[in-house]
């Protein structure tokens, strides 16, 4: 019986200019889980993962961190990592430099960082760029500096927020099952946000969609489909039939919560 | 007999093909010297004009590959420049000459030229003096202007409180002051000068360096305060290499700014004796109608200027040339 590592309990968040981001959400991560925030764009989705990561104050309720984790800090959270859309290097530094941040932010003596460094860098598959500059990458390796940044202190919570959003389709498809990849073998919890029910459905052992105005959770569905999922499972009916059914609800959630007549999908008005 | 001879014409010959459009079978390869290295704005120009003849196998040439070659200084947008320079005098001169304009009036460039030689002696200790003022208030507004910016991104408040005051320092003309700065430090010349210049070069590295400190990367931000980054992890590590860009384009206005206000400075103090600046020079040159001579100084304070600005380009080239868009080469 895996632990819960994350808990959010009846959590709300009230921005200063009123709006609702969260409403009440609960939910549990459980340890190893990977799980996608599916939802419309101002769902909250993004609130939550930055709530997570202690950037930004709950307005009400609380998040409970594991037990048995190996704690970090005063807030008593375990190690995290976080993934920006943006890659959000430093241009003014090497990726060898870029990815050694946290662990000169630690006080970590350099040796030590550099051998760690160069390991993370060996998980990402960019060996031999370590005295490359940002803008002599490609998006793609860029993103890829940016999560070797995230493993370098070995987190045991990865927080990702539409990582792979700004990539173009073929580089997004190879990311992802290179994070899979790792996922499988570090075995990290995984709370991944994404507009893209596909790559959801694919990465994920758990899709929660959310609806927005206010932001809340509206269903829960567990991917039961084996790992290692290798291409041929994004072609397969069990693939398709988890798209549907993610892409039903994502639907009647946006469906119910359309007062402002922009936001109603497509299918629920017609065209004059 | 003549081996060496054509072994100094064929280059020439070369060059005078490359130069009346025989360019595809007449690449031009200057003999194996390479031009200085330039820096700043003039190589970047320079640099970016991709030549066919790169492209080209040029068979038999043994120009090295690397390193800036001639041609590039022969394209029409450098030589046009000298050639308006160039008739522009020649068109002055001619004009002095054949109208007869006393030379109190309006000396001719040659005129110009000679005073330049003879007057040297006195000229150019006088620059020097500015040119001490000058970079002694262009140091004292680098240094007050970063660390005055840091104070300010630590807290709004303070901020808020003290950039007004900053903004009226600017806008308070330095003519207007620049008396009462000399009454004040009266015994001290060359301090109220400095003082002036300050004044006027202080306000651009203060604003572009607050602007560049609280312009970091808000994702970069978070990051760091995800990592628990502590304020000075968070000044040296993030905001001072964000605003090194903005920093260099302040430090670029106030060179010349520094120069001015000194200038500036000396006209209103009028200060002569064994520390008499450049302006000073041209000041008792107005007074005794030595217009040539006020022509050669002034030659002096725009060499001045022009060194202070391609000297701050190439530092800023050289700090940023690694990774800002600003000073990046683009092949495409």
């Amino acid at each position: 019986m895996p632990a819960p590592v994350i808990t959010l309990n009846h959590v709300s968040k009230v921005y200063s200019n009123g709006t609702v981001a969260l409403q009440d959400m609960n939910m549990t991560i459980q340890e190893g889980q990977f799980v996608s925030l599916v939802g419309p764009s101002g769902c909250g989705k993004s609130t939550v993962l930055r709530l997570v990561a202690g950037l930004g104050h709950l307005t009400t309720g609380s998040i409970e961190w594991g037990k048995n984790l190996e704690k970090d800090a005063p807030r008593g959270e375990p190690k995290l990592a976080f993934v920006f859309q943006e890659p959000a290097l430093m241009p003014w530094a090497t990726v060898m430099d870029n990815v050694r941040l946290p662990l000169k932010l630690a006080g970590e003596p350099k040796p030590k960082a550099d051998r760690d460094v160069l390991e993370a860098l060996q998980l990402v598959g960019l060996r031999g760029f370590e005295r490359s500059f940002p803008r002599e990458l490609s998006g793609g390796m860029r993103m890829r500096v940016s999560i070797a940044r995230a493993l370098v202190t070995k987190p045991q919570v990865l927080l990702m927020d539409e990582p792979f959003g700004a990539l173009d389709e073929i580089t997004r498809s190879k990311l992802n099952s290179d994070l899979l990849e790792l996922w499988q073998e570090k075995r990290w919890t995984v709370l991944f946000v994404t507009h893209n029910i596909y790559e959801a459905v694919y990465l994920s052992n758990r899709v929660v969609v959310m609806a927005a105005r206010p932001g809340r959770v509206v269903a829960d569905i567990p991917i039961d489909a084996p790992y290692p999922r290798s291409e041929d499972f994004r072609t397969s009916s069990l693939y398709n039939n988890y798209c549907r059914e993610v892409s039903a609800r994502l639907q009647e959630a946006m469906h119910g919560s359309a007062q402002d007549p922009y936001l109603r999908p497509p299918s629920a008005g017609r065209l004059r | 007999m003549f081996d060496p001879l054509i072994h100094l014409l064929d280059p020439l010959r070369r060059w005078l093909g490359s130069l009346v459009g025989l360019g595809e079978g007449w690449p031009l390869h200057w003999p194996d010297w390479a031009l200085p290295k330039l820096t700043g704005a003039v190589e970047e120009k320079l640099r970016s004009q991709p030549t066919d003849e790169a492209d080209m196998p040029s068979a038999g040439s043994g120009r090295p590959a690397k390193g800036l070659d001639l041609s590039r200084w022969f394209n029409l947008e450098v030589i046009a420049p000298v050639i308006v320079g160039i008739l522009f005098l020649v068109g002055w001169e001619v004009a002095v000459r054949v109208t007869g304009v006393p030379h109190y009036l309006l000396p001719g460039p040659i005129l110009v030229a000679q005073t330049l030689v003879r007057d040297w002696g006195t000229l150019f200790p006088s620059l020097l003096i500015t040119v001490q003022i000058t970079v002694v208030a262009f140091l004292a507004a680098t240094v007050s202007g970063l660390l005055v910016s840091i104070v300010f991104t630590q807290s709004k408040w303070i901020e808020r409180s003290f950039f007004p005051y900053a903004v009226i320092l600017q806008t308070m003309p330095i003519v207007s002051i620049a008396p009462l700065i000399i009454i004040w430090l009266r015994n001290n010349t060359f301090a109220a000068m400095v003082v002036c210049a300050w004044i006027v070069a202080f306000f651009p590295i203060l604003s572009n360096t607050t602007l560049g400190l609280n312009s970091a990367d808000h994702n970069l931000l978070n990051l760091f305060q995800l990592y628990k980054a502590n304020r000075w992890q968070t000044l040296i590590y993030l905001r001072l290499p964000s605003a090194m860009p903005y920093f260099m384009g302040g430090l670029r206005i106030s060179g010349g700014l520094s120069l001015i206000g000194a200038v500036v400075a000396e006209f209103v103090a009028g200060t002569g004796g064994q520390r008499a600046g450049i302006a000073y020079q041209i000041l008792i040159s107005s007074f005794n109608l030595q217009v040539p001579r006020m022509f050669a100084a002034l030659i002096l304070v725009t060499g001045l200027g022009i060194l202070i600005f391609v000297s701050l380009s190439a530092l800023s080239d050289r700090v940023l040339g690694k990774w800002h868009e600003s000073a990046v080469r683009r092949e495409n």
